[in-house]
Parts: C-alpha cells; sequence; structure tokens
C-alpha cells in the first residue's frame, strides 16, 4: 500500500510506467492481456505439457508395441495386457501391494488417530510432541529404509535384540520371506503415521467444543462421544486420509527397493517394483508401460468408488 | 475421574509414542559412531569406544562431499523454479480471467494424480533422445513445474482481497506490478510453504534420479544411500554415517519452518 501512496504523491515515478504504456500501445489492449496470460503462464505449462501430459500418451503408445528400450518397436496391439493379466509375477505384484496396503492403512489411521485425540486434548508439550511425530514425515524414503533395514536386523538388529530380553524369538523380518512385508509395513507406518496424525489434527480442531459439553451434560461417555461425536464430524479428514494412502499404497516403492528389492523369493515384489524391473533389469518397455497403465487405471477406479461412495458416510457440516 | 484417567493413559500412550519416533534416528547416530557396529549381536546403547571413523571411510571411498552438493544444488534450482513458474501461473488462475481457464486449470489438476512410475518410461526415452541421460538438466527438467504448486498458490492468491487489484489499477498498475508488488508479497506464508515442500521433495527423492543419473559423482544422496548398501553389506556404522548425513541438513530445515510444514499439510487436509 506505501507503494501506491508514493507513487501518488511522487508523480515522477509514474512516468516511467505511462511511457511504458505509451511503447505497447502498438498492441490492442486485448492483445496485450493475452500475450501476459501466455507469458505468464507457458514457463508452467510447457513442462508440464513435455514431461507429464505427452509422455502419459506416449506411454499407452508404447505399451502397445513389445520394445526393448534400444532396438526397433513392434506393434503388439493390446498383447501386453493380455500377459500381464494372466501373469502369476503380475498377478502376485498386486495381490502384495494389497496386502502392503492392508496392514498399513488401519495401523495409520488407528495410530494417527490415537495419538491426534491425544495432542487435541490439554496436553504440555503440545507443539515439541507434534513436532517429535511429524520428524520421519519429512525425512527421505531410502534413509528411513535403511535405518529400519539396520533396526530390523535379523541377528544384530536392536528390535530382535529388546525382543529377546522379554523371551521372544524375532522373525527374520526382511530375510525371511513371510516377514518381508511387515517389515516394511511397519516401517512406512512409522514414517507417515505423523503425517495422518496433522490432517487428523486439523480435522479435529475444527470440532465445535458446544458438541462434546452438550454430549457431555447428556451423559455421554467417552467411547460414546468418540463415536457419535468425534468420528462423524471428523469424516471428511477421514476420508481425505483413505483417498490419499490408497493412492501412495498402490504406487509404493522407495522402502520397498531399499529394504527388500522385491525379496526375498519375491515375497515382497510390489506393482511399481514390477515396472521397475521390467524396464531397466529385462528390457521389457511395452509391458512395463502397459503395467504403469494397469495400474494408472486400477487407482483411477478406486479412487472413482470411493468418491461415488462418500456420500453414503462423508458428513460435510 | 473417568475423564482425568483416559487423558493419564494418552498421555501415556503419546509419549511412549514419541520416544518410538526418536529411537531409530537416536539409534542411526550411536551406530554411526561405533565403530565395527552390526557384528557383535549385543547391542550397546553408548559406544565404548566412539570415534568418527565410519564418517571418515564414507569421505575416502565415496565423492561424498560432491554428492551432497549435488543433492542441495538441485534442490535449490528446483525450488527457485517451481517459486517462479508457480505464481505466474497461480497468478493467472487467481486474478486474469481467461475463456477456457477452468478447462486449462482442471489439467493442471489433473497432472498431479499421474503416478510418476506411469511416465518413467516414455521420460526416460525422451531425456534419451535429448542427450541428457546421465546429466543434471534431465533431473530437474521434469520437476521445474508443479501443478501442486500452482494450485497451493492459486488458494493463497484467491484470499487476497481484489479490492487491493482495484485499487492499484486505478493508480494505472498493469498486472506486472500487481502480481509483483501486491499479491505476491501477500502470500509469503504459502511462498513459505511451497519452498520447504519443494526443497524436502527434491531433497528425498528417489525414483527419477536412480534411473537418470549414472556416473557415481552426479548421483544424489539417497541414490548414493541406496548404493552404499551393497557396497558396505555389512559396514552398518558407515551406513547409518550416509544416513545421518542425509538427516542433518533436512532436520535443519525443519526445526526452522516446522510451522509452515505443518500448516500446509494440516491445509491440504481441510479441502
Amino acid at each position: 500500500m506505501t507503494t501506491l501512496q508514493d507513487s501518488k504523491s511522487n508523480p515522477p515515478r509514474v512516468l516511467p510506467r505511462v511511457s511504458k504504456a505509451g511503447a505497447s500501445k502498438k498492441f490492442s489492449p486485448r492483445l496485450r492481456y493475452s500475450l501476459i496470460v501466455a507469458l505468464f503462464l507457458l514457463p508452467s505449462a510447457l513442462p508440464l505439457l513435455c514431461f507429464t501430459i505427452i509422455p502419459m500418451f506416449s506411454a499407452f503408445w508404447v505399451s502397445l508395441h513389445q520394445w526393448n528400450l534400444v532396438g526397433s518397436m513392434k506393434w503388439v496391439g493390446l498383447d501386453n495386457y493380455a500377459k500381464l493379466i494372466s501373469d502369476p509375477m503380475t498377478q502376485s505384484a498386486f495381490l502384495h501391494t494389497i496386502y502392503y496396503i492392508v496392514g498399513y492403512l488401519p495401523l495409520v489411521y488407528i495410530g494417527g488417530l490415537s495419538i491426534a485425540l491425544a495432542l487435541n486434548s490439554r496436553i504440555k508439550a503440545r507443539n515439541l510432541l507434534r513436532g517429535l511425530y511429524f520428524l520421519p514425515v519429512v525425512s527421505s524414503w531410502i534413509v528411513v529404509a535403511l535405518v529400519w533395514r539396520w533396526l530390523l536386523n535379523p541377528s544384530t538388529g536392536v528390535v530382535n535384540w529388546l525382543l529377546g530380553l522379554i523371551g521372544i524369538a524375532g522373525p527374520g523380518w526382511w530375510t525371511d520371506p513371510s516377514w518381508s512385508m511387515p517389515a516394511i509395513i511397519l516401517a512406512s507406518a512409522w514414517k507417515d503415521i505423523g503425517f495422518i496424525m496433522v490432517i487428523l489434527l486439523a480435522g479435529l480442531q475444527a470440532v465445535p467444543e458446544e458438541l462434546h459439553e452438550a454430549a457431555t451434560v447428556d451423559g455421554a461417555g467417552w467411547w460414546r462421544r468418540l463415536f457419535n461425536i468425534t468420528l462423524p464430524m471428523l469424516s471428511p479428514s477421514t476420508f481425505f486420509v483413505i483417498v490419499l494412502s490408497l493412492i501412495n499404497g498402490f504406487q509404493v516403492f522407495d522402502q520397498v527397493y531399499a529394504m527388500t528389492g522385491g525379496g526375498p523369493n519375491n515375497s515382497s515384489q510390489v506393482v511399481v517394483q514390477q515396472i521397475y524391473d521390467l524396464t531397466f533389469r529385462y528390457g521389457k518397455a511395452g509391458e512395463a508401460s502397459a503395467l504403469s497403465w494397469l495400474l494408472f487405471l486400477f487407482i483411477l477406479v478406486i479412487t472413482l468408488i470411493q468418491v461415488r461412495g462418500q456420500k453414503k458416510w462423508v458428513n460435510y457440516a | 475421574m473417568r475423564k482425568n484417567r483416559n487423558l493419564i493413559v494418552l498421555n501415556i500412550i503419546v509419549i511412549l509414542g514419541a520416544l518410538v519416533m526418536v529411537f531409530p534416528f537416536l539409534w542411526a547416530f550411536i551406530t554411526s559412531i561405533s565403530p565395527g557396529a552390526g557384528l557383535s549381536s549385543t547391542p550397546q546403547l553408548i559406544p565404548d569406544n566412539p570415534s568418527l571413523s565410519a564418517y571418515v571411510q564414507l569421505f575416502d571411498r565415496l565423492p561424498f562431499g560432491k554428492i551432497v552438493l549435488n543433492s542441495l544444488g538441485l534442490a535449490v534450482l528446483t525450488t527457485g523454479f517451481q517459486l517462479i513458474t508457480s505464481s505466474l501461473a497461480a497468478y493467472v488462475f487467481s486474478r486474469m480471467p481467461f475463456r477456457g481457464r477452468n478447462v486449462v486449470f482442471a489439467v493442471y489438476l489433473a497432472t498431479m494424480m499421474l503416478p510418476m512410475q506411469v511416465l518413467v518410461v516414455p521420460l526416460f526415452v525422451e531425456m534419451k533422445t535429448l542427450g541428457l541421460i546421465d546429466s543434471y538438466l534431465g533431473v530437474l527438467l521434469p520437476s521445474i513445474a508443479s501443478a501442486f504448486g500452482v494450485f497451493l498458490l492459486r488458494q493463497a492468491m484467491n484470499s487476497v482481497p481484489t479490492e487491493l487489484d482495484q485499487a492499484a489499477t486505478l493508480d494505472g498498475a498493469g498486472h506486472f506490478r500487481i502480481f509483483g508488488l501486491i499479491v505476491l508479497p501477500l502470500v509469503r506464508p504459502a511462498l513459505a510453504t511451497l519452498t520447504v515442500f519443494s526443497f524436502l521433495n527434491s531433497w528425498n527423492s528417489f525414483l527419477w534420479p536412480l534411473i537418470i543419473l549414472r556416473t557415481p559423482e552426479m548421483k544424489t544422496l539417497p541414490v548414493a544411500l541406496a548404493g552404499l548398501q551393497g557396497q558396505f553389506t555389512t559396514q552398518w556404522d558407515v551406513v547409518m554415517a550416509g544416513s545421518v548425513i542425509s538427516i542433518l541438513p533436512m532436520l535443519a530445515l525443519y526445526i526452522f519452518t516446522q510451522k509452515y510444514i505443518i500448516q500446509g499439510v494440516a491445509g491440504t487436509g481441510l479441502k
């Protein structure tokens, strides 16, 4: 505002602008307006076009071919898709990914909700605690995966050592096919719980205090208020958390790559790891692109189903 | 009474939980200063003879200083570009109506939903055609624009009252001035949020740099760290030293900008 005042009281400062406007008189105001729009939009529109939109369509084009990334492309139509759908490796990759989501989502949601509820009460050092819970969220997946690989080291890791102290023989975690997925789920939940907590906490803070007071006067206990007031009021945040967790869950990759690489015995091979392997290990770019598209469509359908179904349980006040 | 008991139980859970959150970081640090960690089966909370030898080894055997610089440079450039491209586009979506603007904005938003994995193969081919494999430009290019950034800043700009622009227009200010002197200064908190997000995303990004970068000297921290594992199979002190180095700058940034990060995340949930 001060600058505006200045230009009013200080005519010479306005002058250069006037002359500039004079110089651009050769453009009609409409053309000038369009030029400014273009000038402002192109720096973001061009990269998005070149590095997101065009690649997306060319991925589909590649998926209709047999191609090893270097030689010439051979048209195969929808063969790649047919092959993938009947391929046991792809099926198990989808199953492992679903296993991951089924283990991960309840863990982060119930964990994140408990912490959010606690931090929403009159607790001391609330900001510090919130900050600590959020710390893993800003760390890189690779670091988290490496640190957890070390914590969960079957023979020399600190988790199995602690379990040993209370008389439990710890499992082989990432070295054991039946424990590799739980190990990944544990590390992922640890990393994301703070993120879920912050979103739910923001939702909780929007719940009017009067509702709780009125219910308390009516004799409703803590659990009753949780299920009849807090959770319904929190449903938009819950919806957001579930949609986002499913989208991200189907794309799980970094932690798998760094913790197990999909092993042992393909026991933690997830869809994106499979896409990576198909492209860069087996040189099957066509199949990899087809799998990317299958995954994308899968995520899209699941998200649309959720958006459709939200009317039934999400409560926008 | 019951309320109090629940509160105490919650407090205990939350404090125990916070310990679980912090312990892995602490343990990574302790391991990094305990030479030979991973060889004994009884972990030691306080190392017998702490030393920085793991860090020395790390910098001796790998161009680690260069790797840290690579990550830093790419994060700074990505953040700079995203701030410029996003704020310009957000201004148009907030202040300069034109026919079809909503469609263009919807396309921007749609790109946000696309998983990186769908783009990996064609982007790799594109970079190969452009001769950008194993180059910093190849890592940088796909992330110079951010649909998320445009969305975030547009929301912020929409909450700046248009009366300010109108007053400025009456004073003869054009769009460049309104953008630079009125709107931008008023959305500083959103710019701060975007800065932190872009920086962290770039600092932590893995899949794309993993695919593009080949030369060891050019790798970024996460990519180099993932590679460490193979080279130092049992040398957990070295692997953890690398992890600690990659956590530190992020930790420093986090401590000073916690407010903006948490605001940003909480805000996305409310929309």
